[in-house]
């Protein structure tokens, strides 16, 4: 189904087209439900590893991100802080 | 009916959410099985919310239920009420009285073995949901058929029925994707049959477009599967033919059409450096 999907994404008006839509927002919820996670577990999740990490290293909080993704892979992304960033909360962590 | 030695298969279809077809589409099943000239018992396991009599315009015939079966009232093959439109296709009405509760995953087991040596197929028509009277339905199953239409909230029910049949220790289900609106397939508003199969990982048992006739047929008591000249009576005759291990290409409604679209936009591209 490769070439379909490259297809449909060139031809353009298809891609944001409601059926692609529900597709893409299936692949996620069932996501969560195969993990028997919800969104506010994964919340959870997210802010005791900011709590453990940043025992150690300083880290951009806000930019932490924790996520489910395809094929059941729990996924977290700890971007560091700025080096002497004087315990910034929300400190720049690139992007 | 004639003492066979082969043992009937024991389907059982279901959907997880309610209102996609399961009732119509054991129905029609049941017609093209028996058209085939096999004998099938279909079952109405929704008990308390009998509908597989209505559907199929029997309502008036009922004399015995599955409750009178399982009480041991009567014999589960006694209690089957014969069509007269179809020979070979019989049916077992559900108890509109009881509650799902009131039958045990054993007794469901007892009902269909007992038929088992009098029929070629049994087709349990399982309620909607997950609870008690669900798992009465799957616990006989030899195969599950699942039903679903092409939308995120039945997708997603259905997604769930998979991992329940697995965790039954049931082989995988087979998909009947119900509904399929070719018109809304092909401008993208739709997801394709590709699509559904892509998320739930599940074989294609068949596809059946959404067909008013079903809803008059439906009222009038009359399987749509009666009239094999309707498009939705031919995909339900498709079905019949698969279960029977013919192999039936899906009937050209989603994306053969879509791509028949696809492909004569992809010959421009085809000229294109990556030659995709």
């Amino acid at each position: 189904m490769g070439f379909l999907d490259r297809l449909m994404g060139r031809v353009g008006p298809a891609s944001d087209a409601s059926g692609r839509v529900a597709k893409e927002r299936l692949k996620v919820v069932l996501e969560y439900d195969r993990a028997r996670l919800t969104p506010a577990q994964l919340e959870l999740i997210r802010d005791e590893i900011i709590a453990v990490i940043s025992r150690h290293v300083d880290i951009a909080n806000a930019d932490v991100e924790v996520k489910l993704e395809q094929g059941g892979r729990l996924v977290a992304e700890i971007p560091l802080g700025r080096a002497g960033g004087g315990g910034g909360v929300t400190g720049g962590g690139g992007r | 009916m004639d003492e066979q030695s082969q043992r009937a298969q024991v389907f059982t279809i279901t959907s997880g959410k309610g209102g996609v077809g399961k009732t119509t589409t054991t129905a029609n099943i049941g017609v093209a099985l028996a058209r085939r000239g096999r004998t099938v018992a279909v079952i109405d396991a929704d008990i308390g919310l009998r509908n597989l009599d209505v559907v199929m315009g029997l309502e008036n015939r009922v004399v015995y239920n599955l409750m009178h079966v399982v009480r041991g009232v009567v014999d589960a093959e006694r209690a089957l009420i014969r069509d007269k439109r179809v020979p070979g296709l019989l049916m077992l009405a559900a108890d509109q009285h009881s509650d799902k509760d009131d039958v045990s995953q054993e007794e469901m087991v007892q009902v269909c073995e007992d038929l088992r040596t009098h029929v070629d197929y049994i087709l349990v028509d399982s309620p909607a949901g997950i609870e008690q009277g669900f798992r009465n339905a799957l616990a006989p199953a030899d195969r599950v058929i699942l039903v679903t239409t092409p939308e995120v909230s039945a997708v997603r029910d259905a997604d769930r029925i998979v991992g329940l049949v697995e965790a039954a220790g049931k082989p995988a289900p087979v998909l009947i994707l119900n509904r399929i609106k070719p018109d809304l397939v092909a401008r993208g508003d739709m997801m394709t049959t590709a699509d559904v199969l892509d998320i739930l990982r599940v074989d294609i048992l068949g596809v059946v477009p959404e067909d008013a006739g079903i809803v008059a047929a439906t009222n009038r008591g009359e399987p749509v599967a009666l009239d094999a000249s309707s498009r939705a009576g031919r995909a339900f005759h498709n079905i019949a033919a698969r279960i029977e291990g013919e192999t039936v290409p899906l009937m050209a409604l989603d994306e053969a059409e879509a791509k028949g679209f696809l492909r004569s936009l992809s010959n421009l591209f085809r000229a294109g450096p990556d030659g995709g």
